[in-house]
């Protein structure tokens, strides 16, 4: 399964500065691993030592939050876009 | 602590000028503490968690501040703004009244109550104080667009301060936001843009947009560090329009949870700095409970907070997924405080409310505030005996629809005087 994956600026130096690449996997956790064997220690910052999402990072599967999905179990079909946000605060 | 590094190359041709950021140092992560260099920035490249501004504040005093301008650039050695910077255009905010509410607190049964009004700033919410703020980073980054996704206040404080700088403004906001907000927005900019989501979809595009455009300063996303310090301002005042003293309880509207964690650090740095005697307070937060994700987190007793999709009138504080939502939580739980929630129906009571005791018109946002106030003291959350400040942060007549269905005249009749006796209001 392909996606494609939006990168936001500060992982940017894992992907020698492109902001979208591609990955595969059938969950959000399996594109995540494909994502770190391609730029490897890309994981190890969107992921915490427990490899729970950390807590200022937002992932998105299509437009929706993955915490109201199924958080890294998330389906991800083939053509997803997938996007990593920092979180933000003030509105 | 780290040391300071560089989080990506300064953009080419992007020299800061020096003094650029007053005394501010660097910016820090409030999770872990790792140090990157001043600059368009607000995550940690190590964690993702907050950048925040560092300082090294030099020694103030009451009398300084109190010589200078009667807006938040008096507190402007305390900000990260140039010592300048008020040669620069700006809607020059802050200052506004703290209102003795006699009438509101014998009606709550609390001795000692105060409004702190903010909705009489240029644009008639908080979100004045921030930007300006946010306009000063943007200036000195030399940014070309000034942007924002936003509630609607943060919309139209960013679209009238553009367009006072004369600085390119596009401001983002849920389509489905009230009307006046749209046109309070759209009067000051040629560049609205309504988004089809509600607002944590327009954050969502708006940090995808930064990530993407160069010379756009999203003032809440990119600068959201400098934008967020504007909040303190409203805890410098509310202490020295009390005579340099801290009060023992403030209740304030949480929606993205930044402007309470900035009241609070307001109230520490005026104690570290000696502007005040330290002394114990208590910061409560405010939330609608068609969207509470901090309440609920703090009526569970748990740390995380699960987000929500928004369901309420109080359409300015309808931000499902708090990024400061954590902090407000530590806050509220170390002071002594809580985090409250009321219904739609609670929140117009509170307008109302609000209006009748003391003849200010508040926006949603302020009934939530009011209405939580009240259910502190109904169930006994609140010390009615301790000196209280209440936040009204934006103005009513920008959500009149909220209650321009329960009031209206009480009776329509001929223009005679038999016709008015009638009434039995003589
Ligand atoms: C009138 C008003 N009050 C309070 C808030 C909450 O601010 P914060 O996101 O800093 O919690 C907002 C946010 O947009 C607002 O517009």
């Amino acid at each position: 399964m392909s996606v494609s994956v939006r990168i936001p600026t500060i992982l940017r130096t894992y992907t020698g500065g492109e902001s979208e690449v591609s990955a595969s996997g059938a969950t959000l956790a399996e594109v995540i691993d494909d994502l770190d064997a391609s730029y490897s220690g890309i994981k190890g910052r969107i992921l915490d030592d427990a490899g729970e999402l950390r807590r200022f990072v937002n992932v998105y599967v299509g437009n929706e939050d993955v915490r109201f999905l199924d958080s890294l179990g998330t389906a991800t079909p083939d053509g997803t876009q997938v996007s990593v946000i920092p979180a933000v605060a003030g509105g | 602590m780290s040391a300071v590094t560089t989080a990506e190359p300064v953009t080419e041709g992007q020299t800061l000028r020096e003094g650029a950021f007053g005394n501010a140092t660097a910016l820090a992560c409030r999770e872990c503490g790792h140090q990157v260099e001043l600059g368009p920035h607000y995550a940690c490249p190590e964690c993702f968690g907050p950048l925040e501004i560092a300082y090294d504040f030099p020694q103030v005093t009451r009398e300084e501040i109190e010589a200078g301008p009667r807006n938040i650039w008096r507190y402007k050695a305390l900000l990260p703004v140039p010592a300048d910077i008020e040669d620069s255009p700006n809607m020059e905010p802050g200052f506004t009244r703290l209102l003795k509410a006699h009438n509101l607190g014998r009606e709550l049964g609390i001795d000692n109550l105060w409004v702190k009004d903010d909705s009489t700033n240029p644009t008639n919410s908080f979100k004045d104080r921030v930007v300006a703020c946010a306009l000063s980073a943007a200036r000195e980054f030399h940014s070309k667009v000034f942007a924002c996704p936003s509630t609607g206040n943060l919309a139209n404080a960013v679209a009238a301060a553009g367009a006072r700088a004369g600085i390119k403004t596009v401001v983002f906001i849920p389509s489905n936001l009230e009307q006046p907000k749209q046109v309070n927005s759209a009067v000051f900019t040629e560049s609205l843009v309504a988004v089809n989501g509600n607002y944590d979809d327009v954050n969502k595009l708006a940090s995808e947009i930064a990530g993407e455009e160069d010379g756009w300063a999203f003032v809440n996303v990119n600068v959201r560090p400098y934008y967020a310090e504007g909040s303190k301002t409203l805890g410098y005042e509310i202490a020295e329009q009390l005579g340099w003293r801290l009060p023992d309880q403030v209740v304030i509207p949480v929606a993205s949870g930044s402007q309470l964690t900035k009241v609070h650090k307001a109230f520490q740095e005026l104690v570290k700095l000696g502007l005040v005697e330290d002394k114990p307070y208590k910061i409560y937060g405010a939330q609608a409970t068609g969207c509470s994700p901090v309440s609920v987190a703090y009526k569970a007793g748990v740390d995380a907070i699960r987000p929500v999709k928004p369901d309420t009138i109080a359409k300015s504080l309808a931000i499902g997924n708090p990024a400061d939502g954590i902090y407000v939580l530590d806050i509220c739980r170390e002071t002594g405080g809580a985090v409250e929630d009321v219904t739609d129906e609670q929140v117009r009571d509170g307008i109302v409310l609000l209006a009748r005791t003391e003849g200010i018109f508040t926006e949603t946002a302020g009934g939530t505030t009011v209405a939580v106030l009240k259910k502190l003291v109904e169930t006994g959350q609140l010390d009615t005996s301790l000196e209280t400040v209440v936040i009204n942060t934006g103005h009513g007549l920008k959500t009149l629809d909220a209650v321009s269905g329960s009031v209206g005249p009480v009776a329509t009749i001929d223009p005679s005087y038999a016709a008015f006796s009638a009434t039995g209001l003589a």
